[in-house]
């Protein structure tokens, strides 16, 4: 069963990657991805403020990075 | 020879950049998400000051909080980043208890006399004070060509709370680098040493100046916790306009998840003139129990973000998370920003929509007949574990003075919506979910 289950997971991985070798650019197609506005969090400071906010007014916190702990308002 | 140039500058910043989407996906904690973003040249310092300022209508929480950040690349491309915050708050903050017809006296949890809230109003607790330091360093580095690596050390303290953590990550590129595998772990200890000690769960509120004794319904003068964070995720770049990222991570908190300055009404079920109004004591002041939570919880989350650069040079930016965790609580988080280049100057417009569903053991009261049968195990009147919703509306204005420096500001607004039990009786007549209405302003610069 065990073994199953590794198989299951080995076939799935391979096939989300060899799905993924087909999407992406070359090195020298980059010029706008390289941009600091398309980086994933392009303020992290802004990010950190918010993660701040919301972690202290809702139930849910990280998704994105960790959701820790770190302060006694929540 | 302009086209070479162009290339080449592509290149330097692919390398530069590459270590800033590692840390964005393993960073060490809420408050210091992805604290490194590498913009400048290798072995150059890299500085960003901002301050927050946060204000709830109703003369609720206000906040004011600036953060200085630095970093330095390093010529092999690791990246350091300093940062410190500081947080000053102020206000009123929700005790838990419902709002009455007849004026309610609260013993302030530090035992240093009470507060008195009016008929009608919302009882909120306004020795609501505090002020928070918090400091963390993180280090991300290549390994070889397909692996780099990070880690981050945190602490922050409070007058009454401690916080230390670290995390570290590793990270896979695949695929010409175009897929990237990351992994992180995070292990946070936190410990609350409240003024006036630790309440025993689910016991009663004491009332000052009565027979109650308020030593008897403390427990311990301070408690801990301790959080794990795992975090897996994939990052893809999909086309030459178009990146993506998909994570799952996992938390778990074990120790002391209560709030100990959170109380929950019990109400009276007896038909008659009371009905629905707070049970009375035999000294005949109102009952509130001391919340109690479980002392573990496990959450998990997916969180799945996409970029997209127009070829008119915008940036559309969305996001959703999933949440759900083994407390009841489920939500959804969307969160959508458009970025209007003009120029050297940006406008960004943010929508962001929140919903969650409440704890199981979530409850705006407790009546009569469940404080009588005395076998409740935990319960909480915290608005922040109920159904509610979150609404933020936000632009932002952003200017480049060159290559390095930016200046920039945000002004959003952010509204929180409640439902439940509307109860009976009495408390019909109480709003007992307020809304929440804040004002968020953030002005920022770096160079």
């Amino acid at each position: 069963m065990r073994f199953l289950r590794l198989a299951f997971v080995i076939v799935l991985g391979s096939i989300v990657l060899s799905a993924c070798s087909e999407l992406g650019v070359k090195p020298w197609e980059r010029d706008v991805l390289a941009r600091p506005e398309m980086q994933l969090i392009h303020d992290p400071v802004e990010a950190g403020l918010d993660d701040h906010i919301y972690f202290s007014k809702e139930a849910s916190s990280g998704g994105r990075g960790f959701g820790g702990g770190g302060c006694g308002c929540n | 020879m302009q086209l070479i140039n162009r290339k080449k500058s592509g290149v330097r910043k692919i390398k530069k950049i590459a270590p800033a989407l590692a840390a964005a996906s393993c960073s060490l904690l809420s408050v210091a998400s992805s604290d490194v973003l590498a913009r400048g040249e290798a072995g150059t310092w890299d500085f960003e000051v901002a301050s927050l300022f946060y204000s709830e209508a109703d003369d609720r929480v206000m906040a004011a909080e600036p953060v200085f950040s630095a970093s330095k690349t390093f010529e092999d491309g690791e990246v350091l980043n300093l940062k410190a915050v500081f947080d000053t708050l102020t206000g009123a903050s929700p005790n838990g208890a419902t709002p009455s017809a007849a004026p309610q006296t609260f013993t302030k949890p530090s035992g240093n006399g009470t507060y008195a809230i009016a008929a009608g109003d919302a009882p909120i607790d306004d020795t609501f004070q505090d002020t928070r330091v918090a400091l963390s360093a993180s280090w991300l580095a290549p390994i070889n060509r397909d692996w780099e690596y990070n880690a981050a050390f945190y602490g922050s303290k409070e007058y009454d709370y401690l916080s230390i953590g670290t995390s570290g990550g590793l990270k896979r590129y695949l695929n010409s680098k175009n897929t990237a595998l990351n992994f992180g772990l995070s292990f946070s200890f936190d410990n609350i040493e409240p003024e006036g000690d630790i309440a025993k769960p689910l016991v009663e509120m004491a009332h000052l100046g009565t027979s109650d004794s308020f030593d008897s319904t403390r427990d311990g003068s301070s408690d801990s916790k301790t959080i794990i964070d795992a975090l897996f995720g994939v990052t893809q770049v999909i086309n030459r306009n178009t990146i993506m990222q998909f994570n799952y991570s996992l938390s778990l908190s074990d120790g002391y998840l209560t709030d100990p300055f959170k109380i929950l009404s019990v109400i009276d079920e007896t038909a008659g003139a009371n009905f629905g109004g707070n049970l009375l004591d035999g000294n005949g002041n109102n009952i509130y129990l001391h919340e109690a939570r479980p002392d573990s919880r496990m959450k998990h989350s997916l969180y799945w973000q996409t970029k997209y650069a127009l070829s008119n040079g915008d940036v559309i930016d969305g996001s959703y998370r999933f949440m759900l965790d083994d407390w009841g609580i489920n939500s959804h988080t969307f969160d959508f920003r458009y970025r209007w280049q003009l120029g050297s100057s940006y406008l960004e417009p943010h929508l962001r929509y929140y919903m969650q569903s409440e704890a199981d053991f979530y409850k705006r009261y407790i009546t009569e007949t469940e404080y009588l049968a005395g076998n409740l195990q935990e319960a909480t009147a915290d608005y922040r574990l109920g159904d509610l919703d979150g609404m933020t509306v936000g632009l932002k204005y952003g200017h480049k003075l060159d290559n390095d420096t930016e200046f920039n500001m945000r002004v959003e607004y952010y509204l929180q919506t409640s439902a439940g039990d509307e109860g009976f009786g009495l408390l019909k007549d109480q709003d007992l979910y307020p809304d929440t209405r804040a004002l968020i302003f953030q002005i920022g610069y770096s160079f």
